[in-house]
């Protein structure tokens, strides 16, 4: 899926909405968005009505357009949110398009299959440069992926037999090698299925939020038609009747149908910005859900710090110096290629401008790291180099004779409180040399998150297999809330059932199928794309960058959904104060001059004032479909300062604004003569 | 404006601020069965009522249960009312011989009315109704709806406070505790200081005193029209004798306020010397009318943990009582623009201001303060005639009625219509933050929107239903006693004060007609009974929720702001509904005043 589709207004998606906003007035449609149902009704009494006796022709013509307009710009509005992703769909279509599968027969011959025949359970092998045929899992092999398809991301991804990363994607790509593979899923069933699905808006439901919005909005359509249809007999009375035109004109501007019409749109749109996210949720109840999360589980590996320890300083033994004690860590991780070995080398490297050497066999013999030994190093023209935990090397010294200096005993202990991992570098006949630190590299910019976290009321946990002692080291570096040390699968699942026995709502990330059960009980669970196919359908979301950090976009994203909703409403109901000034006094001031009181915008003439408000009512749909698709902006902060902020613009604005876009309008539309 | 009228204003409210915390302290105390001073004395005959009434009082109710208990109670209590007033001529204590309330729908309207603690009076209490039905009838309502108000909002609050639990309270029981060691209480004392001020309280006869100066009056018919003598003239009659109403006045007096019923002994109501003598009694009846309203803020903030959001809940409505007043006062004071070149000043000598319809022991200050406490509240009691108030000052009471009467509101309903009013408030506010709503760690979720909205829709249901069919037919319009704008308020005004069961009438509408009587009875019963169903039903449905703990990403109901949006929201709900109508009646009244046209 494309990165590149961030413009709101994309001409292509344009012109399918302009034609999609025309099918939408299909009244079955608009049956769903109770409040433009209203104003389609209205619509078409009017448009009945000036079929059947002229009267003022020239503005009751002009009302029933401007109706329909407003109609039509809210469908505008949806059928935008949805372009983005019927674009997106079109893409993902192609990637599914027919493939030929390799299916292994059990006899062991490969017969060539269309890949929609491929069933669950089914082998089939792929070779470089073919495409996978449906989802599955890699039980032979390892391969180099393309997955660009799915996720946009040009650089391929390894894929491998046994463990977490042995799921593979329908319509993604082999570059390198070949794997076997058990297809998962039944045709119709893929995840790229599912995807198109997601991104079409096919199987969008309302989500719980929204359908609480809709009772209220649809509460308050009823109380204006109340208001508005006993409005006649009181006119009546006052021996002012209306025509139809003016009241349907007054009911269509105090509904809100600015928030009415940009409903949906806000909720497609804040799925699509998930999307654009490289997130899929599969539900819009988990985007709401994300929105309202207390408590985020954050792995502390590739979320919290970089992928891996690195070494970070060396610390001697009495009596070395710290050259050698570089020199001889650096030898015995020459053949280390763990990530925590070539640490080793750089950091010798680049404090004490000691090089790599290539070392060869014949002169050096390389001991790897072993369960029994626990250590590994090199034996090197009679030197025997050895790294390892304190007490194997400690083992390793008393049993050549030399004692282990409390030193480096108590170096050790050091390390180990700080947060770090300490590895003891011994030499045979000298004893032990020293300690190199291995830290967890905090990722830059973390601890700021967690801050903004925090002044957006959540509360941040890390977990990690590291001992209490080392985990608490990191979560007062990293600035989380709270950490849970040596957690197993079960003890995760314990965190989240307290957490949510207590009312919170819990976030997590996860990959393995030992993560699956957490992410089926959190509240909000992304799995990540390179994740065994367990988690995935585990999680209620999928990210398909598998960045465990997003999680807290993911989050963002809700939270700036509902409050685009919430802002909308607010503005589109304070509007209606403006709307009350413009329409009451015209309604009235012809029987009763001194209505004219009320009309404090100075509204050229009673048409024209009725007139603008209605085309300000049509308008403002239009103006704020970019703020529906784009969200309203989003700033980490409490939620009273928030709030604040949010009253001042979209309450005091929505009351503000309309006063004067209604005055402008009055006067453009009687400058050019159309009232 | 005086400054002594705005020192009273001032020492009202203050007297109200005292004893908000010690009757909240105290209501919680009672509801959550705790001990009390007058546990001595009212435990024993508070098992007594459970034990004679097969009462468990440990048995604890569903939001249905709680309802159906409700209603059922309400609708025999009715039945009851119903039966005193038809059958009154055959029960003692009816010195006045007073037949059978004369038509059924004039019953049906008074059983309705005083059941859903409207007390709107399409009667003359002291030419209608025996001593009996008063006190056995009437009075025994006074107390019931006040204290099924309460209990009601108490049960709303305990929604609110309870965490997973299916249950709500007892409503026999809370009902008989509200009686007990609250209303009853208060009246015995509140009566007698009344009877200090010169408030009746006696069983007598009527009295009769010789005119010292006879006066000649126009002879009319049974039909209201003038009778001719032989000459084709008015013929007219002299009057030599004035008959002094008695009764157990103060007994009802005091309940009348403190429940905020406003249902009067005597048709005058609180500007009648025998309900309402001095200054003081009137000081006193307007501190007894705001007390519970206010004293529930203090128990919703204690029972729910969080004090500060009843302090924000009372200060939303003490900004809007006081912009009430403010107005009222403003209006009142400034007279009447018409009269050019006459004195309207206020000064030693004289009031000033608007006079017309109002009594001179209570001047402008008092007028349109208690005008506005009674509309603010649904007691519906007057001092003055609200129909002879200029039309910004008769805005005022019909305005405070149309935003459903939370601004301390009726015992118990002014707080569970704030509530529901909260719910929408924090609803909207609550997207805004972005997060699922949450009131007091409750989420308010689609459910309890349904709900509340039903509430908000029922209110402008009846009133503009029923008055737009009363602008529309003949059988409405006929009771109109002036024209223009004026008679559409006094239609408006009549059926909002029904359906926010305040019971107070702009006057200047002939309402004991059979359309007025029966379109009256619906709309109360709707606005009291079609409300509190909802209102029961979030209560329910949020005593099952669990618990959110509060975070810095919830939105706080302790604040200002808070107190702000709750306003807002107040405001543009009861603005947005009601605006057209109040344009073409009192707006519209005003605006032609100032141009020169009154009716």
């Amino acid at each position: 899926m494309s990165k590149n589709s961030k413009a709101v207004w994309h001409w292509k998606i344009v012109k399918r909405a302009l034609w999609d906003s025309v099918l939408k007035l299909n009244p079955r449609k608009m049956m769903g968005n109770p409040v433009m149902f209203v104003v389609e009704i209205g619509s078409l009494v009017t448009t009945a009505l000036l079929f059947k006796h002229g009267g003022a022709i020239k503005f009751n013509l002009q009302i029933t357009l401007w109706l329909w307009f407003t109609v039509l710009f809210a469908n505008f509005a949806e059928a935008m949110a949805e372009g983005r992703g019927k674009a997106q769909a079109d893409t993902l279509r192609k990637a599914r398009s027919e493939t030929v599968a390799n299916l292994l027969e059990p006899d062991g011959n490969v017969e060539p299959i269309p890949s929609s025949k491929l069933k669950a359970g089914d082998l089939v092998v792929v070779s470089a440069g073919e495409f996978i045929p449906s989802d599955g899992e890699i039980i032979e092999g390892v391969a180099s992926v393309d997955e660009s398809a799915i996720t946009g991301e040009s650089a391929a991804v390894i894929r491998e037999a046994g463990g977490d990363r042995s799921a593979v994607t329908g319509g993604t790509r082999v570059l390198s090698d070949e794997i076997k593979v058990r297809i998962t899923s039944n045709p119709g069933e893929t995840f790229l299925d599912r995807m198109i699905a997601l991104v079409e808006g096919a199987e969008r439901q309302k989500t719980p939020n929204e359908i609480a919005l809709n009772i209220l909005l649809a509460g308050l359509t009823i109380v204006f038609l109340l208001a508005v249809v006993t409005l006649q007999p009181f006119a009546i009375y006052s021996g002012s009747p209306q025509t139809i035109f003016v009241l349907v004109s007054l009911l269509v501007c105090l509904i809100p149908t600015t928030i009415g019409g940009l409903l949906s749109a806000i909720g497609i749109a804040g799925m699509d910005r998930l999307i654009q996210h490289n997130v899929l949720a599969m539900s819009g109840r988990a985007v709401e859900a994300a929105g309202d999360v207390n408590t985020l589980l954050l792995d502390k590996t590739g979320t919290i710090t970089l992928g891996n320890r690195q070494a970070s300083r060396f610390i001697v033994a009495p009596g070395v110096t710290e050259k050698e004690l570089a020199d001889a860590a650096q030898l015995s991780s020459l053949a280390d290629e763990t990530p925590e070995g070539r640490s080793i080398v750089v950091l010798a490297k680049e404090k004490y401008g000691l090089r790599g050497r290539e070392l060869g066999s014949h002169e050096a013999v390389f001991v790897p790291f072993s369960a029994n030994t626990r250590m590994s190093g090199v034996d090197l023209n009679g030197f025997q180099i050895r790294k390892g935990a304190a007490e194997s090397i400690a083992a390793f010294v008393s049993q050549n004779g030399s004692k282990f200096p409390s030193e480096v005993r108590s170096t050790v202990e050091e390390v180990a409180r700080s947060g770090g991992t300490p590895l003891v570098v011994a030499e045979k006949s000298r004893g032990a040399l020293g300690v190199i630190e291995l830290k967890d590299i905090v990722k830059g910019g973390i601890r700021d998150r967690f801050n903004q976290l925090r002044a957006m009321g959540i509360r941040t946990v890390m977990i990690t297999g590291d001992n209490p002692l080392t985990a608490a080291a990191i979560a007062r570096e990293a600035g989380v809330d709270d950490f849970l040390a040596q957690a197993t699968p079960k003890d995760k699942m314990d965190l989240i059932r307290r957490e949510q026995a207590d009312g919170k709502l819990v976030a997590m990330t996860g990959d393995g199928t030992n993560d699956a059960p957490a992410l089926a009980q959190a509240d909000v669970g992304v799995a990540m794309n390179t994740g065994t196919q367990t988690a995935k359908e585990a999680g209620n979301m999928v990210d398909l960058d598998s960045n465990p950090t997003k999680l807290i976009e993911v989050v963002e994203i809700g939270k700036q959904l509902l409050m685009t909703r919430g802002s909308l409403t607010t503005f589109s109901i304070a509007n209606d104060v403006a709307k009350y000034f413009a329409i009451i006094p015209a309604m009235f001031a012809g029987t009763f001059p001194v209505l004219n009181a009320l009309n404090i915008m100075h509204l050229q003439t009673p048409q024209s004032a009725i007139l603008s408000a209605v085309i300000f009512n049509a308008l403002i749909i239009i103006a704020l479909i970019p703020l529906a698709l784009r969200g309203v902006k989003y700033r980490p902060m409490g939620a009273a300062t928030l709030l604040r902020n949010n009253l001042a613009i979209y309450g005091f604005g929505g009351v503000l604004i309309p006063f004067i876009g209604i005055k402008f309008i009055d006067m453009i539309i009687t400058r050019i003569g159309l009232a | 404006m005086t400054a002594n009228g705005w020192f009273q204003i001032l020492l009202f409210f203050g007297l109200v601020l005292l004893v908000t915390k010690p009757l909240g302290k105290f209501i919680t105390r009672v509801f959550s069965r705790e001990r009390t001073l007058l546990d001595p004395v009212l435990r024993p005959l508070e098992r007594l009522i459970y034990r004679l009434s097969w009462v468990d009082e440990n048995h604890e109710m569903g939001w249905k249960e709680y309802c159906i208990s409700m209603l059922l109670f309400s609708a025999i209590s009715m039945l009851v009312l119903y039966g005193l007033e038809r059958l009154q001529g055959f029960l003692p204590l009816n010195p006045q011989k007073f037949g059978a309330v004369n038509s059924p729908a004039l019953a049906f309207n008074t059983a309705a009315s005083f059941t859903t603690n409207t007390n709107w009076q399409n009667y003359a209490g002291e030419t209608t109704m025996s001593y009996v039905t008063q006190m056995a009838g009437l009075a025994y309502h006074n107390f019931m709806s006040a204290a099924v108000g309460i209990v009601l909002a108490i049960a709303f609050i305990r929604g609110i406070a309870r965490r997973q639990m299916k249950t709500i309270g007892n409503f026999w029981v809370d009902l008989v505790r509200c009686n007990l060691w609250v209303l009853l209480p208060v009246c015995m004392v509140g009566a007698l200081v009344l009877v200090s001020q010169g408030v009746v309280q006696n069983l007598k006869p009527y009295d009769t005193a010789k005119l010292i100066e006879p006066i000649q009056v126009p002879r009319v018919g049974t039909d209201g029209k003038p009778i001719l003598d032989a000459q084709g003239k008015q013929a007219m009659d002299t009057v030599t004798e004035q008959v002094i109403a008695q009764g157990p006045v103060a007994s009802q007096e005091i309940i009348k306020e403190f429940g905020t019923n406003g249902g009067g002994f005597f048709n005058a109501n609180s500007s009648h010397p025998f309900e309402n003598p001095t200054p003081l009694s009137n000081m006193l009846e307007l501190v007894a009318i705001f007390s519970l309203g206010s004293a529930l803020t203090y128990t919703l903030g204690q029972m729910t943990g969080s004090q500060r959001h009843g302090w924000a809940v009372w200060a939303a409505m003490a900004i809007l009582f006081f912009s009430g007043v403010a107005v009222a006062y403003w209006a009142e004071a400034r007279g009447n623009t018409l009269l050019a070149g006459t004195d309207q000043k206020g000064s030693l000598t004289q009031p000033g201001g608007n006079m017309e319809g109002k009594e001179v022991r209570f001047g402008i200050a008092n007028s349109a303060l208690w005008a506005t406490v009674t509309t603010d509240t649904s007691c519906g009691a007057i001092n003055s005639w609200h129909d002879s108030f200029t039309p910004i000052g008769g805005l005022v009471p019909l305005a405070n009625v149309m935003l459903s009467e939370v601004v301390f509101g009726g015992v118990g309903s002014g707080m569970y219509g704030m509530l529901v009013y909260i719910v929408i408030a924090v609803f909207i506010a609550g997207l805004m933050v972005g997060r699922t709503p949450e009131y007091l760690g409750k989420k308010i979720e689609a459910y309890d929107v349904k709900m509340a909205m039903l509430v908000v829709l029922v209110f402008p249901l009846v009133i503009l239903v029923f008055s737009a069919i009363s602008a529309a037919f003949n059988f409405g319009t006929s009771s109109i006693l002036n024209p223009g704008p004026h008679g559409l308020s006094e239609i408006l005004y009549s059926f909002t004060s029904q359906a926010g069961n305040n019971g107070s009438a702009f006057a200047g509408l002939t309402t004991n007609t059979p359309w007025y009587n029966i379109a009256g009875a619906m709309t109360m019963l709707i606005g009291r009974f079609l409300m509190i169903i909802p209102v029961l039903a979030i209560a329910g449905n949020l005593a099952e929720k669990k618990y959110v703990p509060p975070s810095l990403g919830t939105f706080p109901v302790t604040t200002p702001l808070f107190t702000v949006l709750l306003i807002g929201v107040i405001l543009i709900i009861g603005a947005l509904t009601f605006f057209p109508g109040l344009s073409l009646g009192p707006i519209l009244e005003h605006l032609l005043m100032m141009a020169g046209k009154a009716f």
